[in-house]
């Protein structure tokens, strides 16, 4: 294991991608932040910009609009990179399967490590599955 | 003349939640001038409307946003009873009026929280989302999920409310009126806090009227409208309740009306579960037949007037689904409050609105050169062609 790896799995930073969500993933995501869930026990941050950030929170269908800026935000991170998918959206499209506008599924893009399912999430659900990651990455 | 100097905001940007794009064209700190670009969150709601049944659009509707997800329902169902010329049970009424109220407290939370985050207040952040959980608890209990409640059907409500969950819902709701209470005089006491928001991104009535604002934007500038007092629906002409106003229209005042509408949705839903003690019965009137013609329907979502228009031809699902979210006619309004305020004040002006940018989201025309006219089949063959390209070109 290089050194990289070893820093990775202590405390992971994450940045969050919405791409045509319909706004709950987004919210579930910040509600993990605050005191009810409080993430941040786990190390886990929200950071501001792409570059800083170990771990990529994809939430939406992914519009036309978004999709090359989609892959443009994922190559700006610093490797090793892990993208997590968040809800049914970005997996298969939730109720919006079949819309012309959905340039989805996320894994035909970015390689996916983690799908966390639910329309939306509950907190609980993000926390259980950013967990288990915490645990591959051990 | 001082340079000009353009500033960029998003499409992915730390402070905002979704992708929206703003350009920000300032002298020196000044701001002058400020545009918007639309459509990263567009998802083809009211063409998928098309190709579904009158049923299913109920949840369909209920995802475009994720903190009205009420709002948007119950102006469809609105839509729909319009349309069928249905009369809902009385009971489904006050359950319909209670969601509607408990979504507007989570939600007027939710912007104060926010709004506290885009002053650099964290600690407000922290609290109202800590005081919004409670919140997201009642909901849980009565309808079974934290967001995206489903509760509505055209026709009636899915759930009725339990009797033995209305004492703990009553204590729950005196808890948030104490910490509404704490945080109105800890946040509204502070001077740093007044010197951010008083007089700054002022929206005169007059503006607010011209660009035709919907919700607490145009209330906090002092015009009076409210669809709940204008047309009522649902149990709102039978409980009695006060549209909330201020005069001066700045940032202040758009605080001060969210946080007195939600102790004014306290007390609506407070007396709606008094009621329900009484009013008993079916929750559900069986729609059987959707006959051709037009309906429409509205509901005041946190945000502003929310309105959808439903077009039938007799079948199972409508040939035309229509929605206008309040964020499309509030977002324009920051043309008039932006322009000459400081930049680091721009955020929480851009915010201020209680912007929601997947309700408004619209798509640019489709233009062929070699053809005249694109019949449906074209455009959907358009549609899919491209989205394969772009697929295959960034496909790994």
């Amino acid at each position: 294991m290089g050194w990289k790896e070893k820093i990775l799995r202590r405390s992971l930073w994450v940045y969050h991608l919405g791409t045509g969500a319909c706004n709950n993933c987004d919210i579930e995501i910040l509600d993990v932040l605050t005191p009810r869930h409080d993430a941040e026990r786990f190390g886990i941050k929200l950071v501001g910009s792409v570059r800083h950030a170990d771990v990529l929170l994809v939430t939406g269908v992914i519009t036309r609009k978004c999709l090359p800026r989609v892959l443009r935000v994922y190559e700006q991170m610093p490797e090793p990179r892990v993208v997590v998918a968040i809800g049914a959206c970005p997996m298969e499209g939730c109720v919006f399967k079949g819309s012309y506008n959905q340039a989805g599924p996320l894994d035909k893009i970015v390689p996916v490590s983690l799908y966390i399912p639910g329309c939306p999430p509950k907190p609980e659900a993000i926390i259980a599955g950013v967990a288990k990651l915490m645990e591959t990455l051990k | 003349m001082a340079r000009k100097t353009v500033i960029p905001i998003g499409p992915f940007h730390p402070l905002q939640e979704e992708p929206e794009h703003f350009t920000l064209t300032v002298e020196g700190e000044r701001v002058v001038d400020v545009d918007m670009e639309l459509g990263y969150n567009h998802r083809g709601i009211e063409k998928l409307a098309e190709a579904k049944s009158w049923q299913q659009i109920t949840f369909l509707v209920a995802r475009i946003c994720g903190i009205c997800s009420t709002s948007h329902p119950i102006a469809y169902c609105n839509a729909v009873e319009d349309l069928c010329k249905v009369e809902i049970p009385e009971r489904a009424k006050y359950i319909r009026t209670i969601v509607g109220e408990l979504e507007r407290i989570h939600s007027h939370l939710l912007w104060l929280g926010l709004a506290g985050h885009f002053l650099g207040y964290n600690t407000v952040w922290m609290w109202a989302w800590k005081w919004r959980e409670p919140v997201l608890d009642i909901f849980e209990a009565l309808t079974g999920n934290r967001n995206h409640y489903d509760m509505l059907l055209p026709g009636g409500v899915r759930r009725d409310i339990d009797e033995k969950n209305i004492p703990w819902i009553k204590k729950e709701m005196d808890e948030i009126k104490k910490k509404l209470d704490m945080i109105t005089k800890a946040v509204l006491d502070d001077p740093v806090i007044l010197s951010r928001l008083k007089g700054v991104g002022v929206l005169p009535p007059e503006e607010a009227k011209n660009y035709g604002a919907v919700g607490p934007t145009v209330r906090a500038s002092g015009v009076k409208i409210d669809v709940r007092k204008d047309d009522p629906y649902a149990a709102y002409d039978k409980v009695d309740w006060d549209v909330i106003t201020c005069e001066n229209g700045d940032l202040l005042d758009k605080v001060v009306v969210r946080i007195l509408e939600t102790f004014e949705s306290i007390k609506i839903m407070e007396k709606c579960l008094d009621a329900l003690k009484e009013v008993k019965g079916e929750i559900i009137t069986p729609i059987r037949e959707f006959p051709p013609g037009e309906g429409i329907g509205h509901h005041e979502a946190p945000r502003g007037e929310t309105f959808h228009y439903v077009k039938s031809d007799g079948g199972a699902g409508p040939i035309r689904h229509k929605v206008r979210a309040p964020t499309y006619v509030n977002l324009p309004t920051c043309k008039v409050t932006a322009p000459g305020c400081q930049i680091a004040d721009a955020v929480i002006i851009l915010a201020a609105i209680d912007p929601c940018y997947c309700c408004t989201e619209r798509v640019g025309i489709v233009r062929d050169k070699k053809k005249e006219w694109l019949t449906q089949q074209d455009l959907v063959k358009l549609s899919w062609e491209k989205t394969e390209r772009l697929r295959s070109k960034y496909a790994r």
